[in-house]
């Protein structure tokens, strides 16, 4: 039987990076997002590419309402996931959200409420599956909050932290969790930014997050390397990083 | 703003790049962007034509979506951002191959369409453009023009080639050719003189899809060069065959010393190095199709300021003298080239107003921008093809004159009402003036 991924999300850069890889593997595909064209490009693009078959389902991140509508429909599709990954989020602007409480609290809304709403029903799903792994796009900025991004980052520490808890949970029920924590990545989300050595492509990315579903666990930070600079970065003793720029 | 450069990293000015990601909203977002715009591929361009300094590109990596692959009659339909390697990547598993590739695979297929690229195979196949069904060209007044051989033939004609003049090309729809696997069954031939080249070509056209020849242009004997031919044909071999090391066409040049010692030792290695070779071997597609591309940011070795690619067609008749009098004023110069590259085109006309190849013999080589005396050799060059009643390649120039532009294509007059007036290039400023 094809392996079956759903993707949450699934027209931004990364999630359709990974969603092409399952596609080579001639995989069953559920894309779930927000603009339905771009569903549907995505899917005729996985199609060509081997997908065993690709559906797809509109769902706007703040209609929590439909989440377990759009979820229950998907899961019947081809009678549950062995994977899935959930990467829809946006990257507000730091400057307007310090200005408008409403702004900040949108993108938080976005980020983190609404992943949130998402990750329980999976988990209960996934539960009752008895296997399976879940994995949801976090972020370094949610280690350790910034003056040039901390709502984003505070957004991306709920997360982090309810996946870490739901990760403790669903261990004993053969579930795997896995925070994945992109560095730089050189998407459209991304394309206002000046690229440095630092950024990386969203194949690469996905290559990570791919072998992470596959048999990984816990953290992972795509590229390697963003592990180390993270690691420094938490060890700063905070009267050291409040005077510091990052 | 960002700095952008091309293949040539002869600049590195600032653009307004805008990231097209989706095709449903290409057309409003090229209409609401501040104009003059151009689309921009993957920067494999060595010159201008895909530059727009102060103004607007509209990168189109982001519509990288196949949209359909018919398995049985090899027709892939695809969004312009599409690299030829994705194209190989998803064909090649299946019994299928470009019809047509130039020497990278690092080109998306909206690239070759408007630059209308040619390959080692143009006396059988013709350009990129002859195999292209149908495609989707945006205007920035907001309107949508489908076209082909058949549906609004002058837009096809005038958009193909056209340099991204006419619009922003968002999807394209192309036929590939059946091959049984990624072998390529070669031979080589070591040559000491234009005649035996040109003898060469003739006797190998019938018998081998792909034909080019390497030729060392540092150095002249008794006024003639000397080079080694390469003809290949796709194997039928199916799966995995022997490859010796020793028989893949790879080399590495020495990285910091492109000078004129460097490339005198350079080219004297290469040329005895496969003069020693076997005569045939079986060898990989990618050696074969694309060296280059084994050294990733190969441009790089020509240093920060970057360097020229001139390439010319010259007419069948009087190649031989023509293609002399270019080696001879490259050798007086004792500006030499690693890679230099000598084809002959076949006849078959192409599909664009301003298509590249045309019937004769086409000449390749960089050059390392060594500032005025390099440009005075380049405009010499300039001189003898514009004599001959040649043209100069659109993908690779940065520095042909107004006259050599309109002598070289006779078409231009009849290219200018399809040109969009929101989009203009650095290259048709400088030729054209807008």
């Amino acid at each position: 039987m094809p392996s079956r991924i759903l993707v949450v999300g699934a027209t931004s850069a990364i999630a359709h990076a990974v969603a092409r890889r399952y596609a080579a593997a001639h995989s069953s595909i559920v894309l779930v997002g927000r603009r339905s064209n771009a569903l549907e490009a995505n899917a005729a693009d996985l199609r060509v590419l081997g997908a065993f078959e690709v559906r797809t389902a509109t769902l706007e991140a703040h209609d929590m309402a439909r989440h377990a509508e759009v979820m229950e429909n998907a899961f019947a599709a081809f009678g549950g996931f062995d994977a899935a990954l959930v990467a829809w989020g946006v990257l507000p602007d730091q400057a307007a959200s310090e200005l408008s409480a409403e702004i900040a609290a949108a993108s938080f809304d976005t980020n983190a409420r609404s992943v949130i709403s998402l990750l329980t029903d999976l988990a209960n799903r996934f539960e009752n599956q008895g296997r399976g792994a879940i994995a949801v796009l976090s972020s370094p900025a949610g280690d350790r909050g910034r003056a040039s991004n901390y709502v984003y980052g505070a957004a991306k520490a709920a997360v982090t932290v309810f996946a870490s808890g739901l990760r403790n949970r669903l261990f004993a029920k053969g579930v795997r969790v896995l925070t994945i924590e992109p560095g730089f990545v050189d998407t459209p989300m991304t394309a206002m930014f000046t690229k440095g050595p630092l950024w990386a492509r969203p194949d690469r990315v996905a290559e990570d997050i791919e072998r992470a579903l596959k048999k990984g666990f816990g953290v992972i930070y795509t590229p390697w390397f963003w592990s180390w600079i993270m690691r420094i970065i938490r060890f700063i003793p905070e009267r050291i990083f409040v005077r510091m720029k990052l | 703003m960002r700095p952008v450069s091309s293949w040539g990293r002869l600049s590195r000015e600032l653009h307004d790049v805008i990231e097209l990601d989706a095709r449903a909203s290409a057309g409003p977002r090229i209409a609401g962007s501040r104009l003059p715009g151009l689309p921009f591929g993957n920067g494999r361009s060595y010159g201008d034509v895909c530059l727009n300094a102060g103004g607007t590109l509209w990168a189109t990596r982001g519509l990288d979506r196949f949209i359909a692959f018919d398995a049985a009659t090899g027709v892939i339909d695809c969004e312009a951002g599409v690299t030829l390697k994705a194209v190989i990547d998803l064909a090649l598993p299946r019994g299928w191959f470009l019809a047509v590739t130039p020497g990278t695979q690092w080109v998306t297929v909206g690239g070759a369409v408007a630059n209308d690229v040619h390959g080692k195979n143009h006396h059988r196949n013709g350009c990129f453009g002859d195999h292209v069904e149908s495609l989707t060209l945006l205007r920035t007044d907001g309107s949508e023009i489908v076209c082909g051989p058949n549906v609004e033939p002058d837009w096809f004609r005038a958009t193909v080639g056209g340099l991204g003049l006419t619009g922003l090309v968002t999807r394209v729809r192309f036929r590939l050719r059946p091959v049984a696997g990624p072998w390529i069954d070669g031979e080589r031939h070591p040559f000491e003189s234009l005649a035996q080249f040109f003898a060469l070509s003739a006797a190998a056209i019938d018998r081998w899809e792909y034909t080019v020849s390497w030729i060392d242009c540092g150095t002249l004997r008794g006024g003639e060069p000397r080079g080694i031919f390469f003809a290949g044909n796709h194997a039928a071999l199916h799966g995995p065959a022997p490859m010796p090391r020793s028989r893949r066409l790879r080399f590495t040049p020495p990285v910091p010393l492109v000078n004129r010692l460097s490339m005198r030792a350079f080219n004297a290695l290469y040329y005895r190095a496969h003069s020693a070779m076997p005569k045939r071997s079986t060898q990989h597609y990618r050696p074969f199709f694309y060296p280059l591309d084994a050294l990733l940011d190969w441009n790089r070795i020509y240093g920060s300021g970057g360097f020229y690619q001139f390439q010319c067609v010259v007419p069948e008749a009087g190649q031989e003298a023509s293609v002399r009098a270019l080696l001879q004023a490259i050798a007086a110069s004792g500006l030499g080239s690693f890679l230099s590259v000598l084809k002959t085109f076949g006849s078959r006309p192409a599909a664009g107003l301003l298509s590249f190849p045309t019937a004769g013999t086409t000449l390749a080589l960089d050059f390392p921008n060594l500032g005025h005396s390099t440009l005075a050799l380049l405009l010499r060059l300039c001189a003898i093809v514009d004599d001959a009643g040649g043209r100069l390649y659109p993908a690779k120039d940065a520095f042909m004159p107004s006259e050599l532009l309109l002598h070289g294509y006779p078409e231009w007059s009849r290219f200018l009402p399809f040109r969009d007036p929101g989009i203009s290039s650095q290259m048709s400023r400088r030729l054209v003036g807008q």
